[in-house]
């Protein structure tokens, strides 16, 4: 990949964990390397948004995520609603939509509330029934005073599936479908950290989608062929990732992408594009074109994907590049770079 | 026009409109007298409003529209940058735009001085830096950065009695006299400019009529939606085909000939222009606002003494010298043409100016996917 061919830094910046290409640089080239093979299943080196072990004629899914959100309440959520929703997407993504158990870790700093671990638990719990799922193991660490900032979390996920979906089978031709309005939950916390969040109804998308997806590849069948989350990094990074897998190129018809007004006003106040703006409870698919419109129909069904739009198409053109059609000319999408935003989920 | 109101900004960013004013402007373009035609535009938000409306790939291939100086904090210069930076290290506590505290100096910006323990704050308008002035009992720096638009607000603070420990260090720039510079140069082939909105609500049109005058060379003022910049660029290759130069307003809706009376009374009453080097430009007469002797109690550079010389000890990293920033800002050069573009040079690790401000060519190309050529994308399967 040559996008990625830069060598990493001497030291670990932010920009790492920005979800675009520096952090796919960094797993290739420390995570990835001499680990992670997988005989018949997905591994660390797929880079996909979880893996997948070959048990009979099924696959275990595995997806596990940490999440770092600050403030950790915020509109339309928390980090515990995120966390559980977090790896139930991740599991999802993967084509495996029941998931069996989580597991959750807590690192909590000295002196956190109690009141405000068990408001969190609380948001854990219900978004675990949402789910269809619950926590049946964890780890508790606790750090001094400004070792961390408050609380950290992570959870692991396990589902099986019989058939796997990556995030790499686009061909040209393929439609790209979007199940909701881009950028909410990115644009949610960067208006709350810039105290406009109370002028504005902006509110994170984060939910488990697992039924949605599950309505989605029912209908499409086969002719789903790529999944993506577009979480940190947004619309963008998801596109960016599957075309560069796919080896096709991506065209985005700009006009097409479902954008709640709000998010598009706070996005040009702060500077911050959608695509480019994380989303919690939406997903990327990647369509076959004679099963697009079933897919659309299947998803819209869904109270959680009613906004629901093909958005763009695949291109034999430009190899992993992602290019937006504006209505009044084109131009290459970027990708987040650098400390733009830190902390999302 | 609410400019936050969507229905407002839809009537700028009809499709269907612009692909008329496409097609006028292809057929204007093909009438021209030789190819290809190049024109100038001296304004960030032109070149921002251009790279994410991916109006480029829709431009004539015979149309060349280039940015110029149009970056404030880019062509804030080195030593400019060096009394800010000295001062910081002096113990005073400077206050400036964000974008500021990431152009080089000699040896230090702003923000490595304020990683090694200066005190630096970022402040979103002149206002702010006041209000923090009118708090502290030390003294306080505006390190003003900025056109003459930015420049009326700073005016507008200074008239309005601010607090004793409240100063400014002036490196606002004055736009008119560096066209002068551009339209003079040898290598330019620069037929026409657009004029920045923004600024010409202030200045008014007329300021550029001189200009006309003794370049021959038209001017068009445009806003920056997309139909503004195209329906600026059909009016200035209409002015450019007819062989007659002038100054049209194609911004109508907030620019008139006179401009803002009182802002620029505020302007010339607290700032007079001054000569000046432009980083990466040159030596542009009366490209520099400074503060007049009767405002000297707010002046930095009266009331302190700056010692920017042990920052000039240093010899400018390797990068630097390659860093091709000044012709960039000149036109001559796209950030395309520039080794360290997206490579050594990015927004996170600028070499130049122009990839740290949000204005700058480089950190727009970079922030818009660069410009590859996407006239013509095959669409449907290979």
């Amino acid at each position: 990949m040559t996008r990625n061919a830069r060598l990493i830094d001497d030291r670990i910046t932010l920009k790492y964990g920005t979800g675009g290409g520096a952090m796919r640089a960094l797993i290739e080239q420390v995570f990835a390397r001499g680990l992670g093979e997988v005989d018949d299943g997905i591994g660390l080196g797929a880079m996909d948004d979880g893996a997948a072990l070959r048990i009979g004629d099924q696959y275990l899914v595995i997806a596990t995520d940490s999440h770092v959100v600050q403030p950790i309440e915020f509109p339309g959520g928390d980090i515990g609603r995120l966390a559980i929703s977090g790896t139930v997407n991740d599991l999802a993504m993967m084509g495996a939509t029941e998931p069996l158990a989580l597991t959750c870790a807590a690192i909590i700093e000295d002196g956190f509330p109690k009141e405000d671990l068990l408001r969190i638990w609380a948001s854990i719990r219900a978004t675990c029934e949402e789910a269809g799922t619950t926590i049946v193991t964890g780890d508790t660490k606790v750090m001094g005073h400004g070792e961390l900032d408050g609380l950290v979390l992570n959870t692991t996920g396990v589902a099986l599936t019989s058939r796997l979906v990556s995030d790499s089978g686009l061909r040209p031709g393929d439609q790209i479908l979007v199940t909701g309005t881009m950028g909410d939950h990115g644009l949610a916390i960067m208006a709350t950290r810039n105290e406009l969040a109370l002028e504005t109804r902006l509110e994170s998308d984060v939910a488990p989608i697992h039924a949605l997806v599950r309505r989605g590849l029912e209908v499409g069948g086969e002719g789903v062929v790529a999944l993506k989350d577009p979480t940190r990094g947004g619309l963008s990074s998801a596109l960016h990732e599957m075309a560069e897998k796919s080896g096709v190129g991506i065209i985005v018809e700009e006009n097409a992408v479902p954008l709640r007004d709000e998010v598009r006003a706070v996005g040009e106040l702060l500077g911050i594009d959608p695509l480019v703006s994380a989303n919690e409870g939406k997903a990327v698919f990647g369509v076959r074109p004679e099963a697009a419109a079933g897919v659309l129909d299947a998803v819209r069904s869904h109270p959680l994907g009613r906004n629901a739009a093909i958005v763009g198409e695949c291109v034999a053109d430009r190899p992993g590049f992602v290019i937006v059609d504006t209505g009044f000319g084109s131009r290459l999408l970027a990708e987040a770079e650098g400390e733009l935003l830190p902390r999302i989920c | 026009m609410n400019p936050s109101d969507p229905s407002a900004q839809l009537k700028f960013r009809d499709p269907e409109r612009a692909r008329g004013l496409r097609e006028t402007l292809d057929h204007l373009v093909q009438q021209a007298a030789h190819a290809p035609v190049s024109v100038m535009h001296v304004c960030g938000s032109h070149e921002q409003a251009i790279a994410k409306f991916g109006l480029r790939a829709a431009f004539p291939p015979d149309l060349q529209v280039i940015m110029g100086p149009g970056c404030p904090v880019c062509v804030t210069d080195v030593p400019e940058v060096d009394e800010a930076v000295a001062l910081a290290k002096q113990g005073v506590r400077i206050t400036s735009y964000g974008d500021m505290l990431r152009v080089p100096g000699t040896s230090q910006s702003l923000a490595d001085a304020k990683a090694e323990g200066a005190n630096v704050d970022v402040v979103y308008s002149v206002t702010q830096a006041v209000e923090l002035a009118r708090g502290l009992e030390e003294d306080i720096v505006f390190f003003a950065s900025g056109f003459e638009t930015t420049a009326v607000a700073t005016a507008a603070v200074l008239v309005d009695d601010p607090p004793d420990n409240f100063s400014v260090l002036s490196a606002h720039k004055y736009i008119p006299p560096v066209m002068e510079i551009v339209a003079e140069m040898p290598e330019t082939k620069i037929e026409g400019f657009l004029a920045a909105g923004h600024a010409a609500t202030i200045t008014g049109s007329g300021v550029f009529e001189k200009f006309v005058e003794r370049h021959g060379l038209p001017v068009v003022i445009a806003g920056f939606e997309p139909l503004d910049v195209l329906a600026g660029l059909v009016k200035l290759m209409e002015v450019i085909n007819s062989g007659e130069p002038r100054v049209e307003n194609a911004f109508p809706r907030c620019v008139t000939r006179e401009g803002n009376v009182h802002a620029q009374k505020l302007l010339w009453q607290v700032f007079r222009a001054t000569g000046g080097r432009w980083r990466g430009i040159a030596h542009v007469p009366n490209g520099n606002l400074r503060l007049r002797d009767e405002f000297a109690k707010y002046d930095t550079r009266k009331r302190f003494t700056i010692d920017a010389s042990a920052l000039w000890s240093y010899a400018p990293p390797k990068l630097v010298q390659q860093c091709q920033c000044g012709d960039i800002m000149a036109g001559i050069a796209s950030p395309s043409d520039c080794p360290l573009f997206g490579k050594e040079c990015t927004p996170d690790t600028p070499v130049g100016a122009c990839m740290v401000s949000a204005e700058g060519t480089c950190k727009i190309w970079h922030q818009y996917g660069g410009r590859p050529d996407l006239r013509s994308i095959r669409r449907g399967a290979a």
